[in-house]
């Protein structure tokens, strides 16, 4: 299995897309509760596993362009099929994923094996028919949205008219229409005419879930813009920008790389939109620019562990983030195979652990816990001892209900509220 | 983390004349962790995987950290520090502890200096000032390695040091930017090809130092030589491949 690189549910929470580093696109389906086991909440089996991207080589630049797969984004399901957008560095593909549990009998011009028949040896003209088959899941690529990126993708969202969606990479960020691949419209570019001048880069953008016409994108200082396409067809000026003011104190020589935002997500309600940077996850009101509404630590026992994590290039990881169906809780993930959840109200948060030991199928994980002062207590995990190769980026939670899903370097862990 | 023998060496040598550094081998002064983070980052510009585009955001993010350092070294004056860690190889077998460059500057300005070495600084600038104008320049962290190319360091003063360095910082945007043939021979063109076998260029480059008190610095920097030899090395392979991909493009 190879290194898992996002995680999304589909709409109805039925599908759970993983892409993984090689290219491939592993989609889970959720059972259907059966009358013999009522009490036995849905479980998520492979429903279809495809190559979305392969590895290419740019000739021009002498460089590998990497099958990856950096974001899945599912479209609203609109007929029998599936339809979900894969993107790697460079190309994106929408795909169609379609069952199949009929099969054709009764060809006239070639025999159930598939041979043409002779001409002369058909008699007669007979309609075929339809019989039943096994289910089989087809993937089928029925777009190809290419060679519209200079730079590495970094993100891909559909918009709310459900008829277009936008890609961003390192500098830009274009505009399709899911029927037309031939072209994209540029709607931000920030690419400096000097590229000796370059100090800032787009890390996310997403579209807003409601109005069709806003997006925003973040950068690697910390910022995010708002934007609305009914004001200019590009849009390099913003109609907000969300910036929290630095804290002087606590300024160093890595206040900039911690404070790169590496995610971002409008909430369900549209009302609020959530960043995460290197330390921790903020929660903005799309009405106040100027700081966010609440701010929360996932692993400040970190900070002082910076210069450490500039060395072995940790402090680049890029940390995803994720709403649950209510935006009352938000999930993110840390080293060690930990992941956090804070709920919003309470100000609760716990930290979990996604690992074969410590979870059993049906066993409730337990909190665990970072042990940040000189005594250690039972149970509890010393900062020094935390493993920094075992880091959750990837999380996704259930539109509905709650279930989470966790990728774990190249293995996906799903999580269920346990219902008595 | 500094390996012990060296640091003695280079401060004992100074403590016979100076005499005021005693108390900076037990700790590593802010300058040189300073320092030190500077060429960590010019290592992690260089080293970049030459098979798959570098990350842009990783390599603004670099840039950016080593403009900072860089502001902050010019605005203290110590760009005619002497720097003893050559190239980056050095850097990191010698990375030093890392609390306090995590600290805010407030930390810093409440005592985090060392006077000592503030003031030996002085006392050099004003025995050099006797010299000629040439001021110390050096191997001062001066100009960031080329993307494909290895470091090339160059003896100057420390004005034309802060514009290569600007000037190589921008190279390396433009080769991410464009991998065309004209923009790699500009890139060729003005290299000396004996820049490109590192050793002969330390050991020459420690020897041209005018270091005045500080000879027994070209000692300094040998050991650290031949214990990153192999990392030289690796770094010249690398080199080869990637001269490969380029001319053969």
């Amino acid at each position: 299995a190879d290194i898992i690189s996002t995680v999304e549910f589909n709409y109805t929470g039925d599908l759970l897309a993983t892409g993984d580093k090689g290219g491939r696109v592993v989609i889970f389906q959720r059972e259907q509760e059966t009358k013999s086991r009522p009490l036995s909440r849905g479980e998520y089996n492979v429903y279809s596993t495809f190559q979305s991207h392969e590895p290419e080589f740019d000739y021009l630049k002498s460089l590998e362009i990497e099958e990856k797969i950096n974001k899945i984004r599912w479209l609203p399901q609109q007929n029998a099929a599936h339809f979900l957008l894969s993107t790697n560095d460079k190309t994106i593909k929408l795909w169609k994923i379609s069952e199949r549990d009929k099969r054709a009998e009764g060809y006239n011009l070639k025999d159930e094996d598939g041979r043409l028949r002779e001409p002369f040896r058909v008699t007669e003209l007979r309609v075929p028919t339809l019989k039943p088959m096994d289910l089989m899941v087809e993937a089928s690529p029925r777009r190809t949205f290419a060679n519209a990126h200079t730079y590495h993708i970094n993100s891909i969202s559909v918009n709310s008219d459900y008829a277009t969606y936008l890609s961003a990479d390192d500098l830009r960020i274009n505009l399709w229409h899911l029927e037309v691949t031939n072209r994209s419209f540029n709607i931000v570019d920030i690419k400096p005419a000097n590229m000796e001048e370059l100090t800032e880069v787009i890390t996310a953008a997403e579209f807003h879930p409601h109005h069709c016409n806003v997006f925003v994108y973040s950068s690697s200082k910390g910022t995010i813009r708002l934007c609305d396409m009914r004001s200019s067809a590009l849009c390099d000026q913003h109609s907000k920008f969300f910036e929290e003011p630095e804290d002087p104190s606590s300024r160093s020589f890595f206040s900039e790389i911690i404070s790169s935002i590496s995610d971002v997500k409008f909430s369900h309600s549209g009302r609020y939109m959530m960043t995460r940077d290197y330390l921790s996850v903020k929660v903005w009101d799309l009405n106040m620019e100027n700081r966010p509404v609440e701010t929360y630590q996932v692993h400040e026992y970190l900070r002082s562990k910076l210069c450490s994590l500039y060395e072995n290039d940790c402090i680049f990881d890029k940390f995803e983030c994720c709403w649950n169906g209510s935006d009352s809780t938000i999930m993110t993930g840390s080293y060690n195979n930990f992941f956090r959840t804070f709920e919003r109200n309470s100000r609760r948060d716990t930290t979990l652990e996604a690992s074969r030991e410590s979870s059993k199928p049906r066993a409730i994980l337990k909190p665990r816990k970072v042990c940040t002062t000189g005594k250690r207590k039972k149970d509890e995990i010393t900062v020094d001892s935390l493993d920094f190769n075992k880091k959750i980026l990837h999380t996704a939670w259930h539109p509905t209900e709650n279930i989470i899903a966790v990728a774990a370097t190249n293995n996906l862990y799903l999580f269920q509220e346990k219902v008595n | 983390m500094f390996v012990r023998g060296l640091k003695r060496k280079c401060f004992d040598g100074e403590e016979d004349i100076e005499g005021t550094l005693a108390g900076i081998k037990a700790i590593p002064s802010y300058n040189l962790q300073r320092q030190s983070l500077l060429d960590m980052s010019l290592v992690k510009l260089q080293l970049c995987h030459m098979l798959v585009e570098p990350n842009l955001c990783r390599s603004v993010l670099i840039a950016n950290t080593v403009r900072q350092i860089q502001e902050e070294m010019t605005q203290d004056g110590t760009w005619q520090m002497i720097n003893t860690q050559s190239t980056g190889q050095a850097s990191l077998d010698r990375l030093v502890s890392t609390d306090i460059l995590c600290r805010s500057s407030r930390d810093q300005a409440e005592g985090k200096h060392v006077p000592g070495y503030g003031t030996f600084n002085k006392d050099f600038e004003s025995d050099q000032a006797q010299d000629s104008s040439e001021t110390m320049s050096t191997a001062s962290s001066v100009q960031a390695p080329r993307n494909l190319q290895s470091n090339v360091w160059e003896m100057e003063n420390p004005q034309e040091n802060k514009g290569n360095f600007q000037k190589s910082l921008d190279q390396i945007f433009e080769t991410l930017e464009n991998k065309s043939p004209n923009s790699v021979e500009d890139l060729f063109s003005e290299v000396d090809n004996s820049y490109y076998d590192l050793d002969t260029m330390l050991t020459g480059m420690m020897s041209n130092t005018k270091m005045g008190h500080c000879d027994n610095l070209e000692t300094f920097s040998s050991p650290t030589n031949t214990a990153s030899n192999s990392n030289c090395k690796s770094d010249l392979n690398d080199l080869d491949h990637i001269v490969e991909i380029l001319v053969e493009s």
